[in-house]
């Protein structure tokens, strides 16, 4: 080799090893200088699917004068865990993103302090708890429902399903695709609806029931939305051939909201009677460091702004009684008129023994 | 995994001060103790611990667990039957690589490994496509394989074939053939004196292939999650079920221990394989072994080969890239033109910087994995007492402790100054590295050990200094194994998701997270985006390791 390529590979390896010096000696420090204590800056912790429009998180910080941080901390489950983990130095001031499923695993371990946001009076009555403390406060809702693929069913010249009955008759065999209840949140979700629907005694006769219907169970969401669901992109570029699958209510409009060009109708609908509803809840953490900051930001959570831009990034509802909703959404994805609904303390009493029955029931 | 030595290496590199050694070692040990021992520790405790109190029975109970048992049970046959499945599909490979020149072979050296180095999460759905609904099988055969066992088995060889191919076939590829043509000239029959002189020769990095193969394999995670469905579950399955999902610390506590155990008794076996395997082989340099196949026999076996690569590694990949051209509109880049555009929704930017974000953190994991390993390896250089074996072992630990366990570890370890790093960007890297050194020990090594000592001594007896034999001595003659490991770092640190995914910030989405959270949402051109994505990590991965086959030296071997 020439000696210009040898000096080049030379000064390389320098570069290499001195990168990695610098870099070594820089993680002694680093961990000041990202370090929140000042009161200027409130940090929010919450889940992967948190999303907003850039420019009103920046109209809040003009005119409250802090400077939000937002830290995304996994999947729902994951950041919510880790939140309890970290709990006595927790890793920022408001958590959001805690639903219905997981409140009382937060409440119990003590995550959260009182507080209660300007505006707490408007939010939908039924979607309040904690009333006495007012350790949280609900900030959307959604609906885990079954979705259709449309083309599939007039194809097939086949009625939708529209009711958790329907799932089970001989016309919907070996159509209907859902989540492992034990590790995804529409899984459990779809679990929580049937055993609302027929009670603790009745839910495991229609899983069985369900299961001799042929119904497949994968392990998250994005393997039964994009791989196994017809109605969707990835499920029509795979040929799959389920076309009904534990979703939400929002993600028929989302098909028509990522998509370009945009479609006049949405390809999948909603079977209506098949519905559970999640909400989910902000607080301020217990040993938040900011705290001033942190009742800001909740008080920015359920304001009109935050609460009418959730639908289009979050693809959720408003829990504001007369915060509008985008036009798109009342079309394609509108919520259930009568969600199967269960108290988190119900669901606290017996999610574990459920996932249990259910896991041997249908996945053994 | 590990190459063997030249001819060189058989004399025995005297021991080096042990002072120098210990200087040597004291950075890695810090950085594995702060970064890994101390974290996982941390996490491990506090599902033992309850209300203060050390609950150890726990363990018993644990064990007692039918679940349990069941999940330990398939866990070691899965990747029992894997590791036996990856040799007898890749072994072949191995050959082909070894011992034949043909057009376009670095290319798809390069290829063969770019499954090692993705995350499962980009390709997990692409393998549907070869053994799902209206995949290859069925359409050939009517055969689905998807939430088989199967599933599991074949896509892991699609992410293992490279282990075996690079480890066997480097070294078979110096194995000198006019060996075994003066045993067939004395007589002995192909398969005899293939037996006899060849395989002897090449078992060590056979058994060092299978460990590895069988490591990966052990701990494997995506794959099962993914294709295999909810019903098959391995220890790693658990472990981040146990702990992210029902939050149940003291079971997850349980079954690390019980990983740790089992990957520290692989990795023991591992490094013993590999010290027998430190006699003296003659080696001859690789181009002088390969040559043209001749014959009807010699060109079956390399389009055997070539139609199983096409099959088992190129479909999938392929699959990628054909999905994220395929818009609404026909065939174009309308999915690659949209990742430049901020939405403002689940990015706070543009996907497409997602790209300079994981060259960034790459870069910094590789700088840390290089100096880390670099210093690690040095270390181990000299002939080694039981102390340095075990260190040895130590620095291969991250390969099989799960990320999940890992990243609590960080989240309740790391959070004091002047070690509060979880909110910083340099967790990121870090984590990335822990995955890195051992690529970069185990490549640097053989390397290093094949530097004459005598070279050394002389230098020292006329007066340099260890910096100064080591910038003359060593440097020159580990120089392109050192930007080989680098290599190797950096695709590894691009594609690692499962530590990454942990500690990701917002604002700075790897490009396996970027995917992750684009294929976690409804919509076409989500869907469309997460395959462009996709399509870029790997092409990103594929050059990385096409520019290391082409710095691929006579005697560094390995990967």
């Amino acid at each position: 080799m020439s000696t210009k390529a040898s000096t080049k590979r030379r000064t390389a390896a320098a570069v290499v090893v001195a990168l990695g010096l610098v870099t070594l000696s820089a993680c002694g420090s680093s961990g000041s200088g990202d370090k929140t204590a000042d009161s200027r800056t409130v940090t929010l912790v919450s889940h992967d699917s948190f999303a907003y429009s850039k420019s009103l998180l920046h109209a809040f910080e003009q005119e409250s004068g802090y400077k939000v941080r937002i830290l995304k901390d996994g999947d729902a489950g994951q950041a919510v865990n880790k939140a309890i983990l970290t709990k006595d130095n927790p890793q920022g001031d408001v958590f959001f993103g805690v639903d219905n499923t997981l409140l009382s695993r937060a409440l119990d371990n003590g995550l959260f302090q009182p507080y209660e946001p300007k505006g707490s009076d408007q939010i939908v009555q039924r979607y309040r708890v904690d009333q006495e403390k007012h350790r949280v406060t609900p900030i959307d809702s959604g609906d885990i429902c079954v979705n259709y693929d449309k083309a599939y069913f007039s194809k097939h010249e086949l009625a939708p399903p529209t009711s958790f009955d329907d799932l089970i008759k001989p016309a919907y065999k070996n159509l209907l695709v859902t989540e492992n209840a034990s590790t995804s949140s529409p899984g459990l979700g779809f679990l929580l609806g049937t055993a609302a629907k027929y009670g603790d005694a009745g839910w495991q006769g229609y899983w069985k029931k369900l299961k001799a219907n042929g119904v497949k169970v994968v392990d998250g969401w994005e393997q039964a939305y994009n791989d196994e669901f017809s109605g969707s992109a990835g499920g029509k570029k795979a040929k799959a051939d389920r076309p009904l699958v534990v979703s939400y209510a929002s993600s028929p409009p989302a098909e028509v909201v990522y998509a370009d060009p945009k479609p006049k109708t949405a390809p999948t609908g909603v079977a209506n009677g098949t519905c559970f509803r999640q909400v989910e809840y902000a607080g301020l953490l217990s040993n938040a460091k900011n705290t001033k900051g942190g009742k800001a930001l909740l008080d920015f959570l359920i304001s009109f702004r935050f609460q009418e831009d959730m639908p289009l990034n979050m693809f959720v509802y408003p829990v504001r009684e007369t915060a509008k909703v985008p036009e798109v959404f009342v079309k394609f994805g509108p919520q259930a008129a009568h969600p199967e609904t269960l108290a988190p303390a119900e669901i606290a009493k017996n999610r574990d023994q459920w996932v249990k029955s259910w896991t041997s029931l249908v996945l053994k | 995994m590990d190459l063997a030595r030249t001819e060189v290496a058989g004399a025995a590199p005297r021991r080096r001060g042990s002072a120098t050694r210990l200087w040597l070692m004291a950075l890695p040990v810090v950085f594995f103790a702060v970064f890994f021992a101390y974290p996982v520790a941390a996490i491990v405790a506090r599902g033992l611990e309850v209300d203060g109190v050390w609950r150890p029975g726990r363990i018993g109970e644990v064990l007692g667990q039918a679940d349990i048992r069941h999940v330990l049970w398939f866990t070691t046959w899965q990747a029992l039957a894997s590791t036996a499945l990856t040799l007898l599909i890749a072994l072949p490979g191995a050959y082909v690589f070894a011992r034949f020149d043909f057009r376009g072979k670095q290319v798809l050296r390069a290829v063969v490994t770019v499954p090692f180095v993705l995350p499962t999460v980009v390709v997990g759905t692409a393998f549907l496509a070869l053994i799902g609904r209206g995949g290859l099988l069925d359409g050939l055969w009517g055969v689905r394989l998807d939430t088989t066992v199967w599933a599991i088995l074949l896509a892991h060889v699609f992410f293992n074939y490279a282990v075996v191919v690079r480890t066997v076939g480097g070294l078979w590829a110096q194995l000198d053939p006019r060996q075994e043509e003066a045993a067939r000239m004395l007589g002995a029959s192909r398969f005899a004196a293939w037996r006899t002189v060849t395989l002897p020769a090449l078992s060590p990095a056979v058994a060092a292939a299978a460990l590895m193969v069988f490591l990966f394999t052990f701990t494997s995670f995506g794959v099962v999650q993914i294709l295999g469905g909810p019903t098959f579950s391995t220890l790693e399955v658990e472990i981040y079920r146990q702990t992210s999902e029902i939050f149940d610390l003291a079971t997850a506590a349980v079954l690390t221990i019980i990983q740790f155990v089992a990957v520290g008794a692989i990795l023991a076996v591992h490094a013993a394989t590999v010290r027998r395997r430190e006699t003296a082989l003659r080696l001859v340099a690789p181009e002088t072994t390969a040559r043209r196949p001749r014959g009807a026999g010699q060109w079956a076996v390399l389009t055997g080969v070539l139609a199983s690569i096409a099959v088992l590694l190129v479909l999938p990949l392929g699959v990628l890239v054909q999905r994220s051209l395929d818009t609404p509109g026909g065939f174009g880049f309308g999915y690659y033109r949209a990742l430049a555009s901020d939405d403002g929704g689940i990015f706070l930017v543009a996907p497409i910087e997602a790209i300079g974000n994981s060259l960034e953190y790459a870069l910094a994991a590789t700088a840390i994995a290089v100096v880390i390993g670099g210093l690690a390896a040095a270390a181990l250089t000299g002939r080694a007492g039981r102390l340095v074996r075990g260190f040895d072992v130590l620095l291969m630990l991250p390969l099989g402790v799960s990320a999940v366990t890992v990243g609590f570890g960080f989240l309740i370890a790391l959070d004091e100054p002047p070690l509060d790093l979880r909110s910083s960007w340099i967790l990121v890297p870090l984590a990335q590295a822990l995955v890195g050194v051992p690529f970069v020990v185990r490549t640097m090594l053989p390397v290093l050990r094949a530097v004459d000592g005598r070279l050394r001594e002389a230098a020292s007896v006329l007066g340099a200094s260890p910096w100064r034999v080591w910038r003359e001595v060593d440097l020159p003659m580990v120089r392109r194994a050192l930007l080989i490991a680098a290599g190797f770092a950096f695709a590894v640190s691009l594609g690692e998701f499962g530590a990454t995914v942990f500690i990701a910030r917002p604002d700075n989405p790897t490009l396996p997270v970027a995917v992750a959270r684009l294929l976690g949402r409804a919509g076409d051109l989500n869907y469309g985006q997460a395959m462009a994505l996709s399509t870029i990590l790997m092409v990103v991965c594929a050059v990385a390791l096409l520019l290391l086959e082409r710095m691929r030296t006579d005697r560094t071997g390995e990967f």
